[in-house]
């Protein structure tokens, strides 16, 4: 386990969530990130009453990424038995976090309110 | 507002960047040394992970070297996972792929077994009388589960009536927690063994005896008796683990017996027989958990390159615990679990070992010397429960070698250890056999 090069990070992740739903996952973040840089470029600014809505999705987007890998390593909160661990699960709810926000502004931004009819 | 968005902006920009050339620079980050010119005969006896790894990283390494592997089982076993299966968490197809998806296409398999090795005329005979030579002989035959020692015992009593066997195979690891399932459910008193010879992962057995009683507590199954046989007066060789070991079962309510070597099993009564330091010992089970005595194959066993007065007479190749290089032919290693060193029998092992018998064999060729040194490293991610397990490592000094210290506690029973258990060992196991690792 000392050697960890990018590939064995992607076999990892790969062995985690089965090699289908690991790339469909890594394409739909793409995608959404992707969109998300569109909208930004697209506005030249960042809007944020959008940003403030999307503030509003990270608590959710932090509980489900937390039970998600919990669900498919068959683990459990009582699990937790060092610092480590505690640090692993905030990182976990850090990641779906901020990836609720970005997909939450992305949405908003390309789908319910065109630039120009907010104010900023 | 919108400047501090601008420079968050920028950092992330570079931050993508900067992870697009890791991606870029990652894999082939290191150089490999350039090829080197041969016309060796190298023989692998075993298409295992040791055998695999060092044929993987041996056909890179040489050029117009004629590498042949001897190895009859079309199927490729990731023996890690046989835990995880005899617990239900893992299907039978977990562990299994194909023998030949793993080998380098530039060598030659012969899918045959091995009948005799014959060091001094430096040939292999395989079981249909084919004639295989070689400059270097390396043995990855693993070794051979002695289920006939155990009296009353036969192969299609596990699964059944109580009965447990994870070490036997994918489809056997499957059958165990058949009779392991019922016993999380209906309790009663568990015996968990492990056998007195040299074994391959002595943590497994540790294992499936927390991961059964885990279960069983948290289905709510009361009247649990559970009972872990020791063949000697310590629960582990290294003796911190042990001591270990011995708080957890204290804690866990798991008693253990020490001293204790299955004998013989009377299925129909459900009655196991012990050989203890007071004579034979007899117990009633709901379940009992079976390994079996290891030794080495008829083919290493019964050739010259193991001493028949070591070992208890089962046979490990007779090498040097540093190097893996036979100690009278020096043109013949062993590598995983046929290697006669005090301990090793791990896939964690055989990814150290393998790049020790790579740099000698290499050496040898080139007419150099390596100082590669095989250290006796050992990890065994210990599972406690479902979701929590030890990440232990040791070496052949019993000392603790932990690979992330300060931060991955050895002693301690953490998720993330589970996590590398579960999720992440698999992944570097492949990485390992195709010599990536």
């Amino acid at each position: 386990m000392k050697e960890l090069t990018f590939g064995t990070l992607i076999a990892v992740f790969e062995e985690i969530f089965g090699p289908t739903l690991f790339w469909v996952m890594v394409i739909v973040a793409a995608v959404i990130t992707l969109a998300y840089f569109y909208v930004l470029i697209r506005d030249r600014a960042v809007s944020w009453r959008k940003f403030l809505r999307a503030q509003l999705s990270m608590p959710f987007g932090a509980v489900i990424a937390v039970i998600f890998v919990q669900k498919m390593t068959h683990s459990n909160f009582s699990d937790i038995g060092g610092p480590i661990d505690l640090i692993i699960l905030l990182g976990i709810a850090v990641m779906g976090a901020v990836g609720a926000a970005i997909l939450v502004y992305t949405f908003d931004a390309l789908f319910l309110q065109k630039p120009g009819k907010q104010s900023e | 507002m919108s400047q501090s968005f601008n420079a968050t902006r920028r950092g992330f920009l570079g931050f993508a960047a900067g992870a697009g050339a890791l991606m870029a620079a990652g894999p082939g980050a290191t150089a490999a040394p350039a090829p080197i010119d041969t016309k060796a005969r190298i023989v692998v006896l075993g298409a295992g992970a040791a055998g695999t790894a060092l044929a993987n990283r041996l056909s890179r390494r040489l050029n117009g070297a004629t590498i042949t592997i001897i190895d009859p089982r079309k199927e490729h076993w990731y023996q890690p996972g046989f835990s995880l299966i005899a617990a239900g968490l893992k299907p039978a197809k977990y562990s299994v792929s194909q023998t030949g998806d793993w080998l380098p296409k530039d060598i030659t398999w012969i899918a045959e077994r091995a009948a005799e090795i014959d060091p001094d005329g430096n040939k292999v005979m395989t079981e249909s009388g084919k004639t295989v030579p070689y400059d270097f002989l390396v043995l990855a035959t693993g070794l051979v589960l002695n289920y006939g020692a155990i009296e009353g015992f036969e192969m299609d009593m596990i699964g059944k009536n109580g009965i447990g066997s994870l070490y036997a195979g994918p489809d056997y690891a499957a059958k165990t927690w058949e009779a392991a399932g019922r016993y999380t459910e209906d309790g009663g008193v568990g015996i968990f063994t492990r056998p007195a010879t040299e074994m391959k992962c002595a943590g497994a057995p540790l294992k499936h005896t927390f991961l059964i009683d885990d279960i069983a507590r948290k289905s709510g199954t009361t009247k649990l008796d559970i009972n872990y046989m020791a063949h000697n007066k310590g629960l582990f060789g290294v003796p911190i683990i042990s001591e270990k070991l011995r708080m957890l079962f204290g804690q866990r309510e798991i008693t253990p017996h020490y001293s204790h070597v299955l004998k013989s099993v009377d299925a129909g009564k459900k009655m196991a027989t012990f050989a203890t330091e007071n004579g034979d010992a007899e117990m009633p089970y709901d379940y009992l958990h079976i390994v079996p005595p290891q030794q080495a194959p008829d083919v290493v066993r019964n050739s010259a390159l193991t001493d028949p007065g070591s070992w208890g007479g089962r046979g490990w190749a007779t090498v040097d615990k540093h190097t893996l290089r036979h100690n009278f032919f020096d043109n013949v290693f062993a590598v995983g679990d046929i290697a006669g060193v005090p301990k090793g029998k791990t896939a964690a092992s055989a990814k150290w070992q393998v790049p020790v018998v790579e740099e000698h064999l290499i050496a040898q060729i080139a007419g150099t010397k390596s100082d590669a040194s095989y250290n006796g490293y050992t990890s065994c991610p210990l599972i406690t429960r479902v979701g929590r397990a030890m990440l232990i490592e040791f070496d052949y000094n019993n000392d603790l070698t932990p690979s992330f210290p300060g931060v991955i506690a050895p002693l301690e029973e953490l998720w993330i250890s589970w996590l590398m258990k579960e999720v992440a060992l698999k992944a570097t196991y492949n990485a390992m056999i195709r010599g990536d690792a």
